[in-house]
């Protein structure tokens, strides 16, 4: 066998003083074999990117490696000065980042982006660059591409963006490609899309891809070796194979397991109850003003929409971005007021009441918020954050403190959290303090809005979990809001798949997930990464 | 870690407090060190400073004390700063308040008037106004409180307006608080480290407002300010350097040490950055 295209060996990198760790890795070692995809696993916080950035010369100020060498084609990549390195980088070594949107530069013109790779390089004459610049956007398959070439990044879609991405990753044919978590931040049929451009490209151009990601359904699709981070060391090195099928480290097992299954999920009995929520019709335009040089736009988020919820039902909401099941969460706790149609609340028609009656009656439906970092106010201490909603209503201040630690009982934090700021506590101990608060009004409705989605995977497993729980003991009706139907399997018990804010189907969970009617649900099914190879291991 | 802990971590601002603490304390102690009037003529005109003991400072064209005069001068400047920034708040918080949170017409009205003041040179109007009113202390107050909110409310309107869409207040708004508990609750405590940083910029430019203003011959004739000895001693500034220079000094001082101290309450005030730093 020949030697490995990059090597990294006993790789150490310190962090700054006062950081919560002392190496962000400690002596990692893993080699990069040409034509291989090697994936590089972990959850935040678990040094996967750091030795990509640190063969990229790339390194956050103050953080240095002190130990090791990276070895690239016989180069140790350390030792190099700046001036050595700019000239390995995109000529050798390409890279894709996460956030396409940002990566990009937003006033120039994609072709212009493409050529400056060349340029950088000092390649070709300014025709022969353009020429390049459109033969790659269409080997990244990105469509009309003599029309994209004279694109503005804002004028493309996620997906698009990122295949501009790799194709100046591509663009000086590299050895190596360094992706860096480059689907996180798309839907799933885009991103099944640019998974299969990776290996599709791997292949033809026989490249070694290191591929970071957090997602082991990504990993499944496709990886040839994995390597698993913890806290800054390898927890578990060998092929995808090995590792997915017969992981032997425990973490790796923990993972694996916590990764929302899309295994068949359960078979409800159905329930006969007068339905708690049941909307009619809904619809919501927004509208943005025109002025002198700009037409009005609209934006149509929810056309027609109409379900129902049974008490103690949980409903899943799940569609790509910009499908409106957003919206219609924020509908739905008239948080934005539909146009038209009507929102009946047990009963009530909660869509037609004015400003105080809403008010007085807004305990009945609560929100779980996305971000456990935005959701809490950051000068508010924890218990009167939650007191606040039954402070609002009526209760007494010293009632309403007491009933906020029981809260925090209730969702594990234990009611001492009650006089700390929201800054002393991780993402997911936050989200548990955000569903407190949901709670703290004994709502007959609670609208979780992507409550999960911002969180590593064993964290998210933790959360639903709590959900899962809660529900069991409180009879709660919740309406989940998810991007991620392996999420949604797991805790609805009828799922809701909604695209261009229309409602596309809608049945109990389990008719959805195994016999899907509609194309648009069997897209959404099979783009979910690693479901080929989970269903064929089931 | 406690509020004052992470005040002093800053040590700039531990430098300003203290020099604000030596002015505040000189303004305390003025009508016990220096019982008499500041503006009683005690000894020959033009003593230089060291010249003769009891005049560290040295006299005036008229034969006052000019240590005197600093002290008693401390009090005014002090007093006019706070309570002219204090109005100031008082008129620009509310204001930006409601014009960022409510947003649409409210806030067109109510910018539409804060530009009104805005279009007019601070200074121009401040100088206008205590001439209609009269020099006194409270007409100098209020001129200088008229001239120095709009930019409290600009500030004010533009955190309540990137914040007032934030989750946490959305949730405030679900669990059914009035909009004056989220005002006042919700959004108004996240607005405090820059309120707070402006007020105490707010406090050294009353105080050079007020000097100025002195200097031009617009201060309460019945009170002694370190603006009006400056205007005073600007005619024999080369005869007798010390009737400018200390006077000009006592105001550098005080601008410098308010503006460390709003700089430490801003890392002190930020919960978030305090945490980064430790």
């Amino acid at each position: 066998m020949t030697d490995p295209l990059l090597s990294i060996r006993d790789l150490t990198i310190a962090l700054p003083k006062g950081a919560d760790r002392r190496y962000a890795v400690e002596d990692v070692s893993y080699d990069v074999e040409r034509g291989e995809i090697m994936c590089v696993v972990g959850e935040s916080g678990s040094g996967k990117s750091m030795a990509a950035n640190a063969l990229m010369g790339l390194l956050p100020k103050g953080v240095r490696a002190t130990h090791g060498e990276v070895i690239f084609d016989g180069q140790n990549l350390l030792t190099l000065t700046e001036k050595q390195h700019r000239r390995l980088r995109g000529l050798r070594i390409g890279m894709i980042f996460q956030e396409p949107m940002t990566a990009l530069n937003p006033l120039m013109r994609v072709g212009a982006q493409i050529a400056e790779v060349f340029e950088a390089h000092g390649q070709y004459s300014a025709k022969e660059r353009q020429a390049r610049a459109l033969a790659l956007l269409e080997e990244v398959g990105i469509p009309q591409p003599d029309k994209a070439i004279r694109a503005y990044p804002f004028q493309l879609s996620g997906g698009q963006r990122q295949r501009v991405m790799i194709a100046m990753a591509l663009a000086l044919e590299p050895e190596l490609l360094i992706a860096d978590e480059p689907t996180t931040a798309l839907d799933v049929t885009t991103q099944a899309q640019i998974l299969e451009l990776i290996r599709d490209l791997q292949q033809r151009r026989g490249m070694a891809v290191m591929f970071i990601t957090h997602d082991f359904g990504v990993v499944a699709e496709v990886a040839s070796r994995v390597c698993v981070m913890r806290e800054g060391r390898i927890v578990e090195l060998g092929s995808a194979d090995e590792v997915l099928n017969h992981p032997q480290h425990a973490y790796t097992r923990a993972l694996i397991e916590a990764i929302p299954s899309n295994l068949i999920p359960q078979a409800q009995s159905p329930r006969q109850q007068a339905p708690l929520l049941e909307v009619r019709d809904l619809n919501k335009v927004f509208r943005s003003r025109g002025g002198l040089f700009k037409p009005a736009r609209e934006v149509v988020a929810l056309r027609d929409v109409s379900f129902q919820l049974a008490p103690g039902e949980t409903v899943g909401i799940v569609g790509e971005s910009g499908s409106g099941k957003s919206t219609l969460g924020r509908c739905v706790v008239r948080l934005e007021r539909p146009d038209s149609g009507t929102l009946l609340l047990s009963g009530t028609d909660f869509s037609a009441l004015n400003k105080s009656e809403l008010r007085r009656q807004r305990w009945r439906v609560q929100m779980i918020f996305q971000d456990p970092y935005a959701s809490l106010n950051p000068r508010t201490r924890v218990g009167y954050a939650i007191a606040q909603g039954p402070m609002a209503n009526g209760v007494s201040r010293r009632d309403a403190m007491k009933q906020a630690g029981e809260l925090l009982d209730l969702v594990g934090l234990g009611a001492v959290a009650v006089d700390r700021f929201p800054h002393e506590f991780s993402g997911g101990q936050r989200q548990r303090i955000g569903i407190a608060r949901a709670l703290a009004l004994n709502p007959e409705l609670i609208v979780a809005d992507e409550a999960v989605s911002a969180l590593d995977v064993s964290i998210q497993a933790q959360i639903l979990e709590l959900l899962e729980d809660l529900k069991q003991k409180l009879s709660l009706s919740l309406l989940f809001i998810t991007h991620d139907l392996r999420v949604a399997a797991q805790i609805c018990d009828r799922i809701i798949v909604m695209q261009h804010g229309r409602i596309v189907e809608q049945g109990s969970a389990e008719a959805v997930f195994l016999s899907p009617q509609e194309a648009y649900t069997k897209q959404l099914l099979d783009a979910i990464p690693g479901r080929a190879t989970e269903l064929a291991s089931a | 870690m406690s509020f004052f802990a992470r005040f002093a971590q800053n040590r700039g601002a531990l430098v300003g407090l203290i020099i604000l603490m030596t002015i505040i304390l000189m303004a305390i102690l003025a009508p016990f060190v220096f019982p008499e009037s500041p503006w009683r003529m005690v000894q020959r005109p033009f003593l230089p400073p060291m010249e003769v003991e009891g005049f560290p400072l040295g006299t005036d064209t008229m034969g006052r004390n000019v240590a005197a005069g600093i002290m008693h001068g401390a009090w005014v400047s002090l007093l006019i700063g706070l309570v002219s920034t204090s109005v100031a708040l008082m008129i620009g918080v509310p204001l930006g308040a409601i014009a960022g949170y409510y947003g649409g017409l409210v806030d067109d009205a109510l910018m539409r008037f804060t530009e009104f003041f805005q279009t007019i040179p601070n200074f121009a109007l401040a100088i206008v106004l205590v001439a209609i009113m009269q020099p006194s202390i409270t007409s100098i107050v209020l001129a200088i409180a008229i001239v120095s909110w709009p930019p409290v409310a600009r500030l004010v309107r533009a955190e309540f307006m990137s914040l007032r869409h934030r989750e946490y207040v959305e949730a405030a708004r679900l669990v059914g608080q009035t909009n004056r508990t989220i005002i006042l609750r919700q959004i108004l405590p996240n607005t405090l480290s820059p309120i707070i940083v402006l007020a105490s910029l707010m406090v050294a430019t009353a105080i050079l407002l007020e000097s100025a203003l002195s200097f031009l011959g617009l201060g309460d004739p019945n009170v002694m300010s370190w603006g009006y000895m400056i205007g005073a001693a600007r005619t024999v500034i080369r005869q007798a350097w010390w009737l400018s220079f200390f006077p000009g000094v006592a105001i550098l001082l005080t601008v410098l040490a308010l503006n460390l101290v709003g700089e430490g309450l801003d890392d002190a005030l930020n919960p978030k950055l305090a945490r980064e730093r430790s």
